[in-house]
């Protein structure tokens, strides 16, 4: 067995992956979802027997509770509409008191908060009590089963797309979601930034971009960089609550404000928006058309032209370039410096949308790849070089400005938006009161100068400051923004050092309490997962242990008699042999006695390097000897296994 | 590959090896010079270390800087330490090269913005600019630059007239850095003071008529 593979730094496909399973791309959708797998860097879309690659993101719950996710679940909507949910990504990471504003068509009733917990929306659909983050986990769920149908092999792993406009509580989410499913999100990547992906390397694209992405419920507009490999998104702008369902909506209030009949219950206003986005379809061709709108017992018919719709959906559209606007002049670039503008997202379908970028731009925009599976061919993309190497290099930047509540409910920024991630920024803080001894930290997102018009992430306090003057503690607050988007904040207190340090999810996220439970009951081989994931971290960190023994024996063995190194190879040999086997204690172990049985080794190299370093030798000359070394090793290596 | 990772990591040697500093590897327990990015050995990303901005991107210390040199070490050293890179690795390789991104982004972004590059540069040679600008608030020249340019702003009625403004902060903006960077060879704290603090409200002006030029057309 090759376990010694020494990597040059930025190759480093895992030592102990095997084929058993393949990372696949999700691009998570309001309206639809999308499953990509890419292999050897052909991307491939995943399609049902009768060539269908988008999943409706429409979930129906049986009595029992058991979901129904796709195609089926959307085809109940009209029938059974107390018990199927659709568009639930609008709610991800949302709060009730959002509810009002983002859902306006909402036909659930919204649970109240218990336990004082988390503040995340919780839905009453046909009598269960579910989050959005379980909803979506089922859609995930079903995702996951339906590619390892198609692929025929384990999927456990995956790059999932997420609007660059989302904020950090969405994000959480939606990684939480995919806990659920049993997917370990390799990344979670911005939809724009994967469809460029998609295209610079599909088309070879060189140069500033533009992405307008139009989905069925969000809008994200992305600039990019993309040369020589390099995807460097300067800014990035959006709405999370502007999609093709506002088109539906607008069309069935339109409807429904000449309707004649009794005041159309929560089932009618899901069947006018139904026949609304046909009407949104037929008419992104056609330019005039009738429909039959049956509401209950009644049935009337409207007409309308393409002229009218597009009145009804100008407003919207608009809202969209002057977003495009903001984000131009945030990267102070000019529209006619955009090189392409690429459409994502089945709104972009309608001839309006098309028509004003194009006008914006003054170029026609792009729409080779498919605008519904493009962001699922660049996550797929991405989860290929994630797990098997690449030497492309995707740089992203935070969408929204990260803050700290001061005093008069003002916000301070520290970290703003499109900073390139991932970022870590301090700010220093003190107390305000004499003999003060605790603080509390307010974590807000967004651009507004008062704290209660930006988005309340997280609230926590940093107690045990001793007691001072008012004015004397030095309170440094840190903000990290890793590179899924998410945010940590730590607080610490600089003369005792006493620290706080939260991940940012208490809010309108799910505690670790509530997820275990959700863990508990949706996985059906709950614990089976765990101890898979556990030896699979063991096998890892076995990995890198060895290799890092192997490499050292490789550039310092001369250090070695032959007893002492006859004696490491076995312990290495028991460390490989336990890696082989399926028990995470034995594997834990081969490694601890493997590091303690090169301690003596280890002392004697660093002997030499510090010598070294005070003769003067240089680095460069270490460094060639390495690879000399390496080579030479790699022949020993193949002498042994020929001689196996 | 290789000598990508090669010229990427010169830099960082000649800056570490000054001080040579050897520590031990994490990983392999073996000798590396504090600053290396990767364990010569067995190649496992270390962490970033006290390096400063310009050490760690490998470029000469000084206000005057390539900025193509600059991205070009930048994008290099990402390819290498960016988390994309360490997505299945070990947790601890995972947060290193976090630490390592971080870091070089913090470089990047500083070095790469004639105004940052600046305060850092003076904070370099021991000379800390205020984040509010109070240093040469008291300067007579530049209050009333400032309040006269701020009167024009205000004044100003037509989307032309604010582009205008802005084309004139923007000229004011290039003189600026010329003179920072003539200041920059010279050991005269106050002058670089000086000029950093006029920059700074040069700069918050263009982005303020940029700004109002947003509002007239979301008027409009």
């Amino acid at each position: 067995m090759a376990l010694l593979q020494i990597y040059e730094p930025g190759e480093t496909p895992a030592p102990h992956e095997g084929d058993h399973d393949v990372a696949v791309g999700i691009d998570l959708g309001t309206t639809n979802s999308v499953t990509a797998v890419s292999v050897d860097g052909t991307p491939e879309v995943l399609r049902d027997e009768d060539g269908q690659a988008l999943v409706p993101s429409v979930v129906a719950y049986a009595p029992d509770g058991s979901p129904i996710v796709g195609g089926l679940a959307k085809n109940l909507l009209a029938m059974r509409p107390d018990s199927v949910v659709s568009s639930i990504k609008r709610l991800m990471g949302r709060g009730i008191e959002d509810i009002k504003t983002v859902a306006g068509h909402l036909p659930f009733t919204v649970e109240p908060d218990d336990e004082g917990g988390s503040r995340m929306v919780r839905l009453n659909v046909g009598g269960h009590r579910l989050t959005p983050v379980e909803i979506s986990g089922h859609i995930l769920t079903a995702l996951k089963e339906r590619a390892e149908e198609v692929l025929s092999r384990e999927v456990t792993r995956a790059v999932i797309t997420v609007p660059a406009y989302f904020d950090d509580a969405a994000r959480t989410a939606t990684k939480d979601a995919a806990r659920l499913a049993g997917l370990d999100v390799l990344r979670l990547v911005n939809e724009p930034t994967a469809a460029a992906l998609a295209y610079g390397l599909d088309k070879e694209a060189e140069g500033l971009y533009a992405v307008y992405d139009l989905g069925g419920g969000t809008f994200d507009i992305s600039l990019l960089r993309m040369e020589k490999g390099v995807f460097q998104v300067l800014a990035t702008g959006g709405d999370a609550a502007l999609g093709g369902d506002d088109f539906d909506h607008a069309i069935a209030e339109h409807f429904l404000k000449d309707w004649t009949g009794e005041t159309p219950g929560a089932g009618a206003v899901k069947q006018a928006i139904a026949t609304a986005r046909e009407v949104k379809e037929a008419l992104s061709a056609d330019d005039a058309g009738t429909w039959e709108l049956a509401l209950g017992g009644e049935s009337q018919t409207f007409s309308l032209s393409r002229a009218e719709f597009d009145a009804l959906i100008e407003p919207l559209v608009a809202r969209t370039l002057r977003i495009c606007e903001d984000v131009l002049e945030d990267a102070e670039v000019t529209p006619d410096a955009v090189k392409g503008v690429v459409l994502v997202g089945g709104s972009t379908r309608v001839p309006l949308v098309r028509a004003k970028v194009a006008e914006l731009f003054g170029r026609e925009p792009l729409a080779d790849i498919d605008p519904d599976e493009v962001v699922a061919v660049g996550a797929a993309l991405q989860a290929e070089a994630l797990t098997r190497g690449s030497d492309t290099l995707l740089l992203d930047v935070t969408p929204l400005s990260l803050g700290i509540e001061t005093m008069g409910g003002l916000t301070e920024k520290i970290i703003p938006r499109n900073t390139p991630i991932p970022v870590a920024k301090a700010q220093e803080f003190t107390t305000y009161q004499d003999g003060q001894t605790a603080m509390a930290v307010h974590v807000v997102q967004g651009e507004r100068e008062m704290v209660d018009q930006n988005r309340s992430l997280a609230r926590f306090a940093l107690r045990g400051i001793p007691p001072m003057t008012a004015g004397a503690a030095r309170i440094r607050v840190t903000y990290a923004v890793d590179a899924d988007g998410l945010l940590t904040v730590s607080a610490r207190e600089e003369t005792t050092g006493t620290e706080q340090s939260i991940e940012v999810k208490p809010s309108y996220g799910l505690s670790e309490d509530e997820m275990s439970q959700m863990l508990y009951d949706s996985m059906k081989h709950a614990k089976d997962d765990m101890t898979q994931r556990i030896l699979a971290e063991a096998r890892v960190e076995a990995g890198r242990a060895i290799g890092a023994v192997r490499a050292a024996v490789g550039v310092d063995g001369d250090l070695l008699s032959d007893d002492e190194r006859a004696e490491i190879e076995a312990l290495v040999g028991a460390a490989e042999a336990a890696v082989a086997g399926t028990d995470r204690d034995a594997i834990n172990a081969a490694v601890e006695k493997l590091e303690e049985g090169t301690r003596e080794f280890a002392e004697k190299r660093m002997d030499r390097g510090i010598r070294a370093a005070l003769r003067g030798v240089e680095v460069e000359r270490l460094d060639k000897a390495t690879r000399d070394r390496e080579e030479q090793q790699d022949e020993t290596q193949k002498k042994a296994e020929a001689g196996d | 590959m290789q000598a990508t990772a090669d010229g990427a990591a010169k830099p960082e040697t000649q800056a570490a090896a000054d001080e040579r500093i050897v520590q031990a590897c994490w990983s392999c327990q073996g000798p590396v010079v504090s600053g290396e990015p990767f364990c010569p050995s067995c190649k496992a990303v270390q962490a970033p270390g006290q390096a400063d901005h310009f050490q760690r991107l490998g470029v000469a210390r000084g206000f005057e800087v390539d900025t193509a040199a600059l991205e070009k070490a930048y994008f290099q050293l990402q390819r290498q330490l960016h988390p994309d890179r360490f997505a299945t690795r070990t947790t601890r390789e995972k947060t290193l090269s976090q630490q390592q991104a971080t870091s070089l982004n913090d470089a990047y972004e500083t070095l790469k913005d004639p105004l940052k590059r600046s305060v850092y540069l003076a904070h370099l040679m021991g000379l800390d600019v205020l984040k509010e600008g109070c240093n040469a608030l008291n300067d007579p020249v530049i209050l009333m630059e400032a309040m006269e340019m701020r009167e024009a702003l205000a004044d100003a009625e037509t989307a032309e007239e604010v582009g205008d403004l802005t084309r004139r902060a923007q000229g004011d903006i290039a003189d600026c850095e010329a003179e920072l960077a003539d200041a920059f060879h010279g050991t005269d704290l106050d002058r670089i003071g000086t000029l950093i603090t006029r920059l700074k409200y040069l700069r918050k002006l263009a982005d303020e008529t940029r700004f109002r030029r947003a509002q007239m057309r979301g008027r409009a």
